[in-house]
């Protein structure tokens, strides 16, 4: 009986949570072959395929979105972990998270347009060059928007290191790390060579999961695309949005076949990462068997570790860029600074920011409130082993490429009745809010000590009273982590907020995104900074709390699920 | 949604009333009845209206934040700006609803509209109407057959949109940074070879990018008059072969050597206030000195009307056949036109766009209001704006637009 509502709870959460997916990407397919009756397409073909084939630049798209995706995602990997490992053992390393915390919390949107605010050939670093390298105009080459999508990496590394270290830090604190650096140093390697032979192997399951969805994000986001990204073409997913939003009926299903393009692009990288897992596994054992000591690993180590402080200032830099310009009035070119400050941005009269902040907040509340439940009523239902195919299909909705199956749901939605607005886009919310605390959560969850339970449970405490009065406080940390990160993502959402909100839900995200190609810096920067300033403090308190609490409950100690060997 | 109470519903009911009823019934045009727009006017009170709009410029925004606060007031009814970043959005959702069967209750009431989109719209049957001569106020517009209220891109309107602005394509440039700006095609090539760089336009996929090509189109030409008909029924190669000709040969000269292009005009704002570029265009004449006053560009920032004239157009709102708030849409379609509306929509220091009504219909008391209304320096009077250029037929533009993406996109 127990075991049945137990299955019936988790088998309501993948229907809630993985039913849209599968309905979305079932409608794109179908329409991907012109199959769409309610359109009155119903000549299934490669019609759909041909046209999109045909359209000019596509190819050049692809190519893009490939380059683009793989080398901020390689590029990533490397510094986040030449980060760790420098930081390991170190004062600064154990309190990793508050540095990055302000990177990890930014929106994707709020971070392009900083960078966009610092890099362009007007750009803040510029006006301060411009002077001393006497430049009368504004240069014509370009970070931004550059054909090569220079601008576009940068502005992915900089949301993906950060993600990255965190996740390389949580996943070392179940090695023995330091063990393994002293018995390797002793055999003669130097800990860079113990890192990237040792260490990097035994974490990379871990952290498979992780760097895949990162992968799958840099592939096919669209709103950084829309603000740093080359624009004649742009990236794949880009191309998709616009077919989708063109007014022609059979452009409907050109987008069909461009997201599926999109999602077929994204699985050909994942069978790549698994190539290449096997080939570095071959070729590292050999390696390993001649014995070399391998005094390279320092040098590439050496130079990831001194990229990461150029990328976090440049990041700093873009933080700064939107606090400034938030509060200009005038500031031309080549001006250091602004020649006049004025509080008129944050006044607008006829375009308030509280509508889309009160949207914004209401999503990020309720979406991180149902996902925490619903993940936590998840892990408590899970049995000790096996189901972990079954959870895994829970990340799906961060693996696919999120273009390549909303516009299908959107559709699907409709035809179920629920029309664009609140209900979809928070519904659309979840799928993304959900897996990220679930990610969040399972490590915790694991290494939580069942004998605290037992003891309640011995004095007479029921289940729910043992899950509420002893291992939610226990666990109260990651649980807010986990809040933090929800609040965060939902946030970040642009595409599932246009898509599922039919345009008339308007957050600070598309409200930013789509001031963001305007002419007026000043309440574009005023977007982003309260755009980033909800997930900020979300994670201000998420670190705060358990401090101040960590006094009062001394006893109450977390396991070492995160806080290094 | 936010329903006032009651008593507030009756004392606008009145408010509404009265002011419906001002209008004399024998002045109205068409078989309109006055008893016909006092249900409207019922019908519509509490109703919140989703005007769906291009949002991409926020005095036009601030300007319909203060429509919806009238009509609010007058007639109980409410407006939810629903921003766009290109129309064909709504235009997408209309289609889709129509695809699901949602023939009512559709999430579109008003749509800000004109082109290929009204063009597709009319062509799919997804437009409310004919409606135009049912709202009191259209005996203020010259809706003579041909007239520019009724023919939207050479198509006629038929009644299913409702005029509300004037568009006219003009430059920008800054004063202090150019003497001599070029004022027709040919010298804009000329000018373009000697400041390499220093020009650009928006994306084609973009209406101002493509109206940038439209008029350069109609100045290169043999002949302007073929545009006027489908694109079917011409030579389309040898109509454009002079735009390529011209186009190839700037080209190169382009911000960026025309490898990447601003996404609107907006983005082109922000590169001549950069001055990243010296000249920038908009659909707006009034634009410039509006940017002035909000410090988007210089004080030296002036207006350049084209030697030949420009393209000008009507901007209409239409409403979908699937709208839920049919009513409340029209009383706003109404509210657009009338004097007062029209008056602080054309004050500079508002919105600054030219008005659709015809003066000549006007009492002295309305046109007052016009004449009423402020300068500034960087603001063309009506005259100084010269000829109108027809806009081609909307297939032209798609055309173009095709043509120009296979022969520039890498």
């Amino acid at each position: 009986m127990k075991n049945v509502r137990r299955t019936g709870l988790r088998a309501l959460i993948i229907a809630v949570l993985i039913g849209p997916v599968l309905l979305g990407v079932a409608q794109t397919l179908s329409a991907a072959f012109g199959w769409l009756p309610a359109l009155g397409e119903r000549t299934i073909g490669l019609a759909p395929w041909r046209t999109l084939l045909d359209q000019p630049g596509l190819a050049t798209s692809v190519q893009l979105t490939l380059w683009t995706g793989i080398s901020a995602t390689v590029i990533g990997f490397a510094l986040a972990f030449g980060l760790v490992a420098s930081l390991h053992g170190r004062a600064m390393g154990r309190s990793l998270m508050p540095w990055l915390a302000p990177f990890l919390a930014a929106p994707h949107a709020a971070i392009a347009i900083g960078l966009a605010f610092v890099l362009a050939p007007s750009g803040w670093l510029l006006r301060l060059l411009a002077a001393p390298l006497d430049l009368t105009h504004p240069p014509a080459w370009a970070l931004v928007g550059d054909p090569l999508g220079i601008g576009l990496i940068l502005g992915l590394l900089v949301k993906e290191v950060p993600f990255l270290a965190l996740i390389m830090t949580a996943s070392l604190s179940h090695l023995p790390v330091r063990r393994w650096l002293i018995q390797a140093r002793s055999l003669g390697y130097t800990p860079a060579a113990t890192w990237l032979r040792v260490v990097l192997p035994m974490m990379w399951p871990q952290i498979r999961l992780p760097t895949l969805i990162v992968l799958s994000y840099a592939l096919s986001n669209v709103d950084m695309a829309l603000i740093l990204g080359p624009a004649n073409p742009p990236v794949l997913a880009v191309t998709v949005l616009r077919a989708y939003t063109a007014p022609e009926l059979s452009s409907l299903l050109t987008a069909g076949a461009g997201a599926a393009l999109q999602a077929i692009g994204v699985l050909i990288t994942f069978a790549g990462v698994w190539a290449f897992e096997r080939l570095i596994g071959v070729i590292g054992r050999t390696r390993l068997r001649r014995g070399r000591r391998g005094r390279l690993s320092g040098v590439a180590l050496g130079l990831a570790q001194a990229l990461n402080p150029i990328l976090l200032g440049m990041a700093s830099a873009a933080i700064a860029a939107l606090a400034v310009w938030s509060v200009t009035w005038r500031w031309s070119w080549p001006k250091p600074l602004p020649e006049q400050l004025s509080m008129a941005a944050w006044q607008q009269p006829g375009d308030s920011w509280i509508g889309p902040l009160g949207h914004s907040l209401l999503f990020a509340g309720v979406t991180t409130a149902l996902a925490l439940m619903l993940a936590i009523a998840w892990l408590e239902t899970e049995q000790r082993r096996g189901a972990s195919l079954l959870a895994g299909i829970l990340y799906l909705p961060l693996l696919l490429p999120q273009i390549g199956f909303l516009p299908g749901l959107q559709f699907g939605f409709l035809q179920l009745g629920i029309g664009p607005g609140l209900l979809a886009v928070g519904w659309a919310h979840l799928l993304f809010v959900f897996p990220y605390v679930l990610l969040v959560l399972v490590g915790p969850w694991r290494g939580y000590d069942p004998l605290l339970s037992r003891q309640a449970a011995s004095l007479g405490a029921g289940p729910l009273r043992r899950l509420f009065r002893v291992k939610l406080p226990v666990l109260l940390a990651p649980v807010l982590a986990a809040g933090a990160i929800g609040v965060a993502v939902s946030i970040a959402q642009y595409l599932p907020t246009l898509i599922m909100g039919g345009g008339r839900i308007n957050t600070l995200t598309t409200e930013a995104v789509s001031l963001a190609s305007g002419a007026d810096r000043r309440i574009t920067a005023v977007y982003a900074i309260l755009q980033m300033l909800i997930p900020v403090a979300a994670y201000g308190i998420a670190i705060i709390a358990p401090m101040l609490r960590g006094r009062r409950h001394r006893l109450l100690r977390e396991p070492r699920y995160a806080t290094g060997d | 949604m936010n329903t006032p109470s009651r008593g507030m519903g009756a004392l606008t009911l009145l408010v509404g009333l009265a002011i419906g009823l001002a209008t004399p019934v024998s002045a109205q045009t068409g078989d309109t009845s006055g008893a016909d727009w006092e249900q409207t006017l019922r019908e519509a009170q509490g109703q919140t209206v989703y005007w769906n709009a291009w949002a991409g410029d926020q005095r036009t925004n601030a300007f319909i934040q203060w429509v919806g606060e009238q009509t609010e007031a007058r007639f109980d009814v409410a407006i939810r700006h629903v921003k766009l970043s290109d129309t064909a959005e709504a235009v997408t959702r209309v289609v889709t609803e129509k695809a699901a069967g949602r023939d009512e209750n559709g999430s579109v009431d008003l749509l800000w509209i004109n082109g290929p989109n009204f063009l597709s719209m009319k062509e799919q049957d997804l437009l409310h109407g004919p409606f135009v001569r049912d709202l009191p106020n259209s005996r203020y517009l010259d809706l003579s057959r041909g007239s520019a209220n009724t023919t939207d891109f050479t198509v006629p309107t038929e009644g299913l949109e409702s005029p509300w602005r004037l568009a006219r394509f003009v430059f920008n440039y800054d004063t202090a940074r150019v003497d001599n700006p070029p004022r027709t095609m040919p010298a804009l090539l000329e000018w373009a070879q000697a400041n390499p760089g220093r020009f650009t336009h928006p994306h084609p996929d973009n209406f101002m990018g493509a109206t940038f090509l439209k008029q350069a189109l109609i100045e290169l030409t043999p002949d302007p008059a073929v545009l006027q008909e489908p694109v079917e029924n011409a030579d389309f190669a040898s109509a454009t072969a002079p735009l390529w000709d011209w186009y190839d040969a700037i080209q190169p000269h382009l911000w960026r050597g025309g490898e990447t292009y601003p996404s609107n005009e907006s983005e082109q704002q922000r590169l001549v206030n950069d001055g990243a570029v010296d000249i920038g265009l908009s659909f707006d004449p009034a634009s410039t000195a509006a940017a002035i006053k909000q410090g988007l560009l210089p004080p030296t920032a002036r207006v350049l009307i084209p030697a030949a004239g420009s393209i000008g157009n009507v901007s209409f709102v239409a409403i979908p056949y699937n709208a839920r708030h049919t009513a409340g849409a029209r009383v706003v379609a109404n509210f657009l036109i009338s004097p007062r509306a029209q008056a602080r929509m054309q004050n500079i220091e508002v919105l600054g766009a030219f008005s659709v009504l015809d003066f000549e219909r006007l009492s002295d008391s309305q046109r007052a209001r016009f004449e009423a209304l402020p300068d500034a320096p960087a603001l063309p009077t009506r005259e100084a704006l010269g000829k109108t250029l027809p806009e081609p037929h909307p297939s032209w533009m798609t055309r173009l637009i095709e043509t120009w993406a296979q022969r520039y996109t890498r």
